[in-house]
């Protein structure tokens, strides 16, 4: 078991607290690295959604998991990144500008959106979000002269410094540094007084407010923020698929991205990457399943969304803590091993105070 | 000088008149109790100068400025800080958390630089980390620097509550009985916490309390009231032994 010797206030707030992280998160980022030159381009394909989801991800973790907001919604967002970026690109903007301009761009109108909905609390924030969404989709499909409708816009071949973007292998290496790039920004923010903000606003409105934080202030900028990272996850979406086309931004994948979170694990950095792993490759786990179960369970319709119902359910009954609440406790088993006491984390009976309907 | 002026307060939860014309001056550097049974109108008065309530006439004046329609936000950065009759903290946050939330009062969000981790934002976190350790040593709160509040005993988060008021560096510290829920032993040990951040941090004292020994020792002048209105004001002996204070503890003597 490790010890942790604080010995100065600059190492309190370091990114990695200690010599054994920097060692595994560099063993992790040279096998990323490596990855690239050794998968197959198929699987190379898969990790980097699994990567545009996590970006995702740190969007709406930081909404839901640090500053305590839900939203059924997200799809909307995801969406407005990847049509804005899109026709950037198809005004004939260079990759990176029209990425970053897509990323603003759905966080100027995430924040426009914030400013009304955001008086509202609990299941009302909820379902106002779910309208959201609806209302995108409308209008995608119906602002044909923009989005093409039903028949959706093609998204412009991405090159940078004269190097084609799409294929696998580049593609991977973006994807790879907008989310590195990401996941340093919030672990910066998080670490200093405007992450704090979201947490205090997440945890006592009252206390909040007598500490000084605007409300309304610290919740549209949690949304703006979450807006700009799901943009930019929507702009790298847009390359994924090609094709952009309503279909692929529904009420479902608004569920998913939610899922992505309270699966991997509320409130913590690493359930963004776990929930994205999850997300990305349970669809292939799925197909693989297929192959193996007896063909008439396999051809049953809407077997996908069945499962992932199901495992949300399990998680919330199970562990609500999420793949991250059960990777702390298989570490604490392993560091503390002949002593692990069996009891040291169970769970009480909790009885929570209901969440009143103001 | 008056550090707070509250002129003719009057506030009203629908028929309910929960202050009628309440007046009272703070001066700088005192310690000033409220005293009272349930339902007197103490804690309305705190939400009332912590901006959670809008008074429906009176006046507030803090340092010479009217804050009788300041948002509650604003409350913290002008120097007024708060605790709760029952703590109101981060439930999930650390301590040190907790205390450094309170530490960045007068900072405004700065989404942009706060990402980048610029130079400036490390200097201001390590300068805020210094102030918080003062508290820290000053509350003997070390050994639960990184307990989260929620497995800290009762006693302890009310300190951690007063810590966490002391860093929002208030010259008004308002304590919302300060003492409910503690031991005597704690309550004994309260009176030097609040001697101390009296004297050497020279924070004026603005406190409801039930517990007539701890008033009794530590406060300057005392206010007591009854159903909204103050009943009577001045040194402690003097307010307890006051005909209408004592009427309305005890009842009348209808003999």
């Amino acid at each position: 078991m490790r010890f942790l010797f604080r010995t100065s206030h600059s190492k309190d707030m370091a990114i990695f607290q200690h010599s054994g992280q920097v060692f595994w998160y560099g063993l992790l980022a040279l096998a990323l690295f490596v990855a690239p030159f050794v998968l197959d381009p198929f699987y190379l394909g898969e990790l980097a959604q699994v990567f545009i989801y996590a970006i995702a991800g740190v969007g709406l973790m930081l909404l839901v998991g640090y500053t305590g907001m839900v939203s059924l919604g997200h799809a909307a967002f995801l969406a407005i990144g990847a049509y804005a970026h899109a026709r950037f690109m198809t005004y004939g903007m260079p990759f990176l500008p029209s990425m970053l301009c897509a990323a603003l761009f759905t966080g100027f109108i995430s924040m426009l959106i914030g400013l009304p909905v955001l008086r509202m609390t609990g299941v009302y924030l909820a379902i106002a979000t779910l309208a959201l969404a609806e209302i995108v989709e409308q209008v995608l499909t119906h602002w044909t002269s923009m989005t093409g409708g039903f028949r959706g816009m093609r998204v412009p071949d991405a090159e940078m410094f004269g190097l084609a973007l799409d294929p696998p292998r580049p593609f991977f290496f973006v994807c790879l540094a907008a989310l590195l790039a990401s996941m340093f920004a919030v672990l910066n923010l998080l670490r200093s007084p405007t992450g704090r903000a979201f947490m205090a606003v997440r945890d006592s409105e009252t206390s909040a407010v007598s500490m000084g934080i605007s409300l309304l202030r610290t919740k549209t900028l949690a949304f703006t923020l979450s807006g700009v990272f799901t943009g930019l996850a929507g702009a790298l979406f847009a390359h994924r698929i090609g094709h952009l086309a309503p279909d692929a931004f529904t009420l479902m994948t608004s569920i998913q991205l939610l899922l992505m979170v309270v699966v991997g694990g509320l409130g913590s950095m690493h359930g963004i990457i776990f929930g994205a792993i999850f997300i990305g490759l349970l669809p292939q786990g799925i197909a693989l399943a297929r192959d193996v179960v007896p063909q008439g369970v396999a051809s049953w319709p809407g077997i996908e969304p069945a499962v992932f119902g199901a495992i949300l359910i399990g998680f919330l009954i199970f562990e609500p803590d999420g793949i991250h609440g059960r990777w702390r406790k298989i570490r604490r088993y392993f560091e503390e091993f002949p002593l692990y006491r069996k009891d040291t984390f169970k769970r009480q009976q909790q009885y929570l105070s209901t969440e009143r309907l103001r | 000088m008056n550090l707070l002026a509250v002129s003719n307060l009057s506030l009203s939860f629908g028929g309910v008149r929960a202050l009628r014309g309440v007046s009272f001056e703070l001066r700088q550097g005192e310690i000033f109790s409220i005293i009272g049974p349930n339902g007197a109108g103490k804690t309305s008065v705190f939400n009332v100068i912590s901006r959670f309530y809008d008074p429906d006439s009176g006046r507030i004046e803090f340092q010479g400025q009217d804050i009788t329609s300041t948002s509650a936000h604003r409350i913290a950065s002008l120097g007024i800080a708060r605790t709760f009759q029952n703590c109101e903290l981060f439930e999930h946050e650390t301590v040190l958390q907790n205390l450094r939330i309170a530490s960045d009062v007068k900072r405004a969000l700065r989404p942009f630089s706060d990402m980048c981790f610029f130079p400036s934002v490390r200097r201001a976190e390590l300068a805020a980390r210094e102030h918080i350790e003062e508290i820290i040593d000053l509350m003997d709160l070390q050994a639960y620097r990184y307990e989260a509040i929620a497995s800290l005993p009762f006693g302890v988060r009310k300190m951690v509550e007063i810590a966490r008021g002391l860093c929002l560096s208030p010259t008004l510290l308002l304590l919302d009985e300060p003492s409910s829920g503690l031991n005597p032993e704690e309550t004994e040990d309260l009176v030097f916490w609040i001697e101390d951040i009296n004297q050497d941090l020279g924070i004026t004292i603005l406190m409801v309390e039930h517990d007539m020994k701890l008033v009794g020792e530590v406060s300057h002048r005392v206010m007591a009231m009854n159903e909204g209105e103050v009943l009577a004001m001045g040194r402690f002996d003097e307010v307890r032994g006051h005909e209408k204070v004592l009427e309305a503890y005890l009842g009348h003597d209808d003999g």
